[in-house]
């Protein structure tokens, strides 16, 4: 590209990455999403994330589903091309603009529902593909945009806020992306920035399928009935009010846990999440290791957490298909059309 | 039955052969229809096959026509070459007195099984064929050889030309040209020697196919995706759509290698449904990327949520419709033109889309090309309406036709250095009055042009709005749009009648070569009528014209609910009385002795009671 990054007026003692672009540079419109919804924190890790690897923010795309989740791209890297697709179906839209044009960064985002329900066909073909990309799902086991019913990952037994008890076996996406084949494969929450952020700038950098499930938690939906702090009773006991309006905002959960460790994270329900963050010497090769380790943890109520498996070498869907390495949006008729001299040949073998 | 004198006719007859599918005959009856071509003499072939791999019936029907009438004709088969003893009985009553009956008379059969109005012409396949050869596979596929070199000589088809045929078919494998000649002369042969040769029905040079193709439309279209320079083809399979694709896939394979490298200069994706198909022509596509992909009317049920999107969003799209017959699962091995009203208006809320209509295979290829500039000028979904009784069968058409100083148009695309000069862009400002905005493409300039692409409400500039005034303004701009549309898509052709006429046909797609035979049949009854061959959705302002220059216009289409009248009423405010359906729905191709029939039917009863008499 020719272009320059638009002057700016910046303090100088702003921090600058090597592109002399400060954060704001990555910063996108202020989030409509509840206060403290662990979705704000995700954005920050990708700010935080694009900015340390000194991204030019325009040459990422951004696609997404739909869903609360779905909405943060509009709160990210504002000079890039952002993309709400329809509900469940941001993989097949990633994979044909990935197709398109090679040389963007894709960045998917998608929520539970997205995924885990509607999507759950797109997610596994799109994985399976090896299509270039980080595909980010914010986990937080509801629908979060229609108000709390289940999502495929809510676990079994878990409550929703009507104090419905979920009796269908939770989906780990994490486990079904590591067997589909996907070559980089993370689990994070969405509290712990000193891990999703380089763990977002790991799947940016990985050429193939990169996965990254990122536990965040929901204030609205996830608070369980006859809590004085749930969304029911403040209504309840606030008739005049809108119901957005009313919700309380709160302080997103943030961590700061050691490797090798079990915290127990209390989330704004008072609900607990055991996360086991992997050890240091952990090895990430091993695909049927990190299938065992994750089983094996997941029997004992644990969430494990970090990454979880990486193919350095690995290859993407452009490799697959052998396409040229100039990008298919930039081929022109010259490029593409065989002529009239190549469909004389057809017609004659046509008589 | 009485006798009937043998069916005399040279180079104007039907053929129908009855087969088991999987049997191998598909190639020989090819062949057959080819060979008759080589002599000079047209021919309309047509698949009639069964939604099943093997062992269930297909037919395969030639029609020889030297005045050139490309429809099916109908009304029963002239000459039977029965090799199906489970549709016998049906194949034999399908003849018309005084046709013929070829069959395998190797095993005696009871004279019950036949009809003494038609005459019955034994060759003991079977037993020439186990006599040659040993191998099982062998004596299938050279059976039908051997049939076809019987057929030679019943209808006096000059053999060398068949030779040339099988000689291009098989250049380089020389043991499997002469085994196949050597095939060919064991029934030619025997027949001669065996037989009255000809028959009543021949084979006589002709001059009458000039420089015409013989080619499929899926195949057609496939070229033309790929002279329109689709770059990214997203499918999944579905008849009669898949050999769409697949052509494509070949095509691509020899025209589209990078030379030097080897690489591929496109991306096929078999997908894993018509949701994620449409889903990654639409990412493709905003990516500045044509795209398109093929399917049938379920397919298409699957896909209109990303249609919508598509249409609000204003993403390009090129989607090709091969019909068959619906609702559900239908009749998915037969034809109909009965996705019209699902095209044009798929997905919820208000949604028009762009629908093209071609007659034959040349058109298929012109239309499939055009649709990519379509849909990147008009930024949306634009359809390609085939159908299987073009999609599937070969069709004698035009040779296709490029023109190598065409660019693509590539539509409104704001560029950096547009951007760069100071341009106002908003993603969705009509600049030009034409409902048309810009758009750019993802990564073109660090600072400038980027925008929040959604199926949510928004304003001009792509903020996301719910304000009724702006959505207002927004969905009044995609009418303007529409109607820009008008004037883009392909026109109507319009054929007056050889004398002035107060009635007009209007008609469309594959129904185009029964149409112009059936002209002719009703002039021969003294009805003359003006037609218009509509080629495009939205309709052109002549459409209205025409209907208001007639009394009244019949509607001919081959579905049950009169789609193509019901969209002319709606978008065009016509008085539906005006507009008499002629309609066609078994999933057969309609014929130009059905149309004739309908047409001429009606026009006998207004002459009889005058519909416009003065009542005062
Ligand atoms: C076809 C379709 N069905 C249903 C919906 C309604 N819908 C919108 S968002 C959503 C669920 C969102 O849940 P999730 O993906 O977990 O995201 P969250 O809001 O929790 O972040 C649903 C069901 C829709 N938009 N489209
Ligand atoms: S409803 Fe839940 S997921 Fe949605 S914005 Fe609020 S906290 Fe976040």
């Amino acid at each position: 590209m020719t272009y320059i990054a638009k002057p700016k007026f910046q303090h100088p003692g702003i921090k600058k990455n090597t592109l002399g672009y400060s954060h704001r540079d990555y910063e996108g419109k202020i989030s409509t999403l509840c206060a403290g919804c662990g979705h704000d924190s995700i954005t920050a890790s990708i700010i935080e994330a694009c900015f340390e690897l000194s991204i030019e923010p325009h040459r990422v795309a951004k696609i997404s589903g739909i869903g609360c989740s779905s909405k943060t791209p509009d709160y990210f890297l504002g000079n890039s091309h952002g993309f709400n697709t329809v509900h469940g179906r941001m993989p097949s839209v990633l994979t044909g603009a990935n197709l398109a044009n090679r040389e963007l960064i894709y960045l998917g985002v998608s929520g539970d529902g997205d995924s885990a329900s509607i999507g759950f066909g797109q997610f596994a073909h799109a994985i399976r593909r090896g299509v270039n990309m980080a595909y980010i799902v914010e986990n937080n086991g509801v629908y979060g945009l229609t108000k709390g019913q289940f999502s495929a990952t809510a676990d079994r037994g878990s409550k929703s806020k009507k104090g419905v008890t979920n009796t269908d076996n939770a989906i780990d996406l994490v486990g079904i992306a590591l067997q589909l084949g996907a070559t980089y494969v993370a689990r994070s929450f969405s509290g712990d920035k000193k891990q999703l952020v380089p763990i977002i700038a790991g799947a940016i950098q990985h050429k193939g399928a990169a996965f990254i499930d990122v536990v965040s938690p929901c204030i609205a939906f996830n608070n369980h009935a006859g809590s004085t702090k749930s969304f029911d009773y403040v209504r309840e006991h606030n008739d005049a009010v809108n119901r957005l309006d009313v919700l309380t905002g709160r302080d997103p959960i943030e961590i700061d846990q050691d490797p090798g460790t079990v915290q127990i994270v209390e989330q704004h329900d008072g609900s607990r999440l055991a996360l086991r963050k992997i050890d240091a010497d952990y090895d990430p090769h091993d695909r049927l290791g990190a299938m065992t380790f994750l089983q094996k943890h997941a029997a004992q109520g644990q969430i494990v957490t970090g990454l979880l498996y990486v193919d350095p070498e690995a290859d993407d869907l452009h490799s697959h298909l052998n396409t040229v390495e100039r990008p298919l949006n930039r081929l022109e008729a010259a490029d593409l059309c065989p002529g009239q001299a190549a469909l004389d040949k057809i017609n004659a073998s046509l008589r | 039955m009485s006798q009937q004198a043998p069916l005399s006719s040279v180079n104007d007859f039907v053929v129908r052969f009855a087969n088991v599918n999987g049997s191998g005959s598909a190639s020989a009856n090819e062949l057959f229809a080819r060979a008759v071509l080589r002599h000079g003499v047209p021919v309309s072939p047509r698949n009639i096959f069964p939604s099943n791999i093997q062992g269930l019936p297909t037919w395969y029907e030639v029609r020889v026509t030297e005045a050139g009438y490309l429809g099916a004709r109908g009304g029963g088969t002239d000459l039977m070459v029965a090799m199906n003893p489970q549709t016998w009985d049906k194949d034999v009553a399908g003849i018309v007195p005084g046709g013929y009956l070829f069959y395998d008379s190797t095993k005696p059969m009871p004279s019950t099984k036949f009809r003494d109005d038609i005459t019955v012409i034994g060759v003991p396949l079977t037993a020439i064929t186990n006599s040659t050869y040993s191998d099982p596979r062998q004596r299938q596929l050279f059976k039908n050889i051997i049939y076809l070199g019987a057929l030679s000589a019943l209808l006096d088809m000059d053999p060398k030309l068949i030779e040339q045929l099988i000689g291009e078919q098989y250049k380089g494998k020389e043991k499997l040209l002469s085994s196949n000649v050597h095939a060919l002369h064991l029934g030619r042969d025997w027949a001669l020697q065996n037989l009255k040769c000809p028959i009543g029905l021949r084979i006589r040079k002709a001059d009458k196919v000039g420089d015409r193709i013989f080619i499929e439309g899926n195949n057609a279209a496939a070229l033309g995706a790929v002279y329109g320079g689709a770059t990214v083809c997203a499918w999944y399979p579905i008849t009669p759509s898949s050999s769409l694709a697949e052509a494509f896939t070949s095509h691509c394979k020899k025209l589209r290698h990078d030379p030097e490298t080897g690489q591929a200069k496109y991306a096929i994706v078999q997908a894993e449904d018509e949701l994620a198909s449409i889903g990654m022509v639409v990412g493709a596509s905003w990516n500045g990327a044509r795209a398109f992909t093929t399917t049938s009317g379920p397919g298409v049920s699957l896909m209109t949520e990303f249609i919508g999107l598509s249409y609000f969003a204003e993403i390009p799209a090129v989607i090709m419709n091969v019909q068959r017959a619906g609702p559900s699962t239908g009749m998915p091995t037969r034809t109909q033109q009965c996705d019209l009203i699902a095209c044009a208006y798929a997905s919820h809320g208000d949604t028009k889309h762009v629908l093209l209509f071609p007659e034959d295979p040349a058109e298929a290829f012109e239309f499939a090309a055009v649709a990519f500039d379509l849909a990147e000028r008009l930024q949306t979904t634009i359809f390609l309406m085939l159908d299987l009784d073009i999609g599937m069968n070969q069709r004698l058409c035009r040779p296709l036709k490029w023109d190598d100083a065409k660019q693509y148009d590539r539509g409104k695309v704001m560029t950096a250095e547009m951007l760069e000069e100071g341009r106002d862009f908003g993603r969705y400002l009509d600049v030009d009055g034409d409902g048309i905005p810009f758009r750019t493409y993802p990564g073109t300039h660090p600072t400038e042009g980027s925008y929040f692409t959604r199926g949510t409400s928004r304003d001009r500039y792509a903020r996301y709005s719910e304000e009724g005034a702006v959505y207002a303004d927004n969905v009044q701009r995609l009418l303007r749009k529409f109607q820009t549309a008008q004037d883009m898509v392909p026109r109507p052709l319009q054929a007056n009648a050889a004398k002035p006429t107060k009635y007009g046909v209007i008609y469309f797609g594959s129904t185009a070569p029964a149409m112009d035979e059936a002209i002719g049949l009703l002039e021969s009854r003294g009805h003359h009528l003006d037609r218009l061959r509509i080629r495009a959705f939205p309709f052109h302002s002549s459409v209205a014209s025409f209907i208001a220059e007639h009394d009244f216009v019949y509607v001919v289409e081959q579905n049950r609910d009169a789609q193509l009248r019901q969209l002319i009423v709606n978008e065009n405010g016509i008085d539906p009385v005006r507009l008499v359906p002629i309609l066609h729905y078994d999933g057969t191709p309609i014929t130009a002795r059905f149309i004739a029939d309908q047409i001429g039917n009606h026009q006998d009863h207004i002459k009889v009671t005058p519909l416009r008499k003065a009542v005062s």
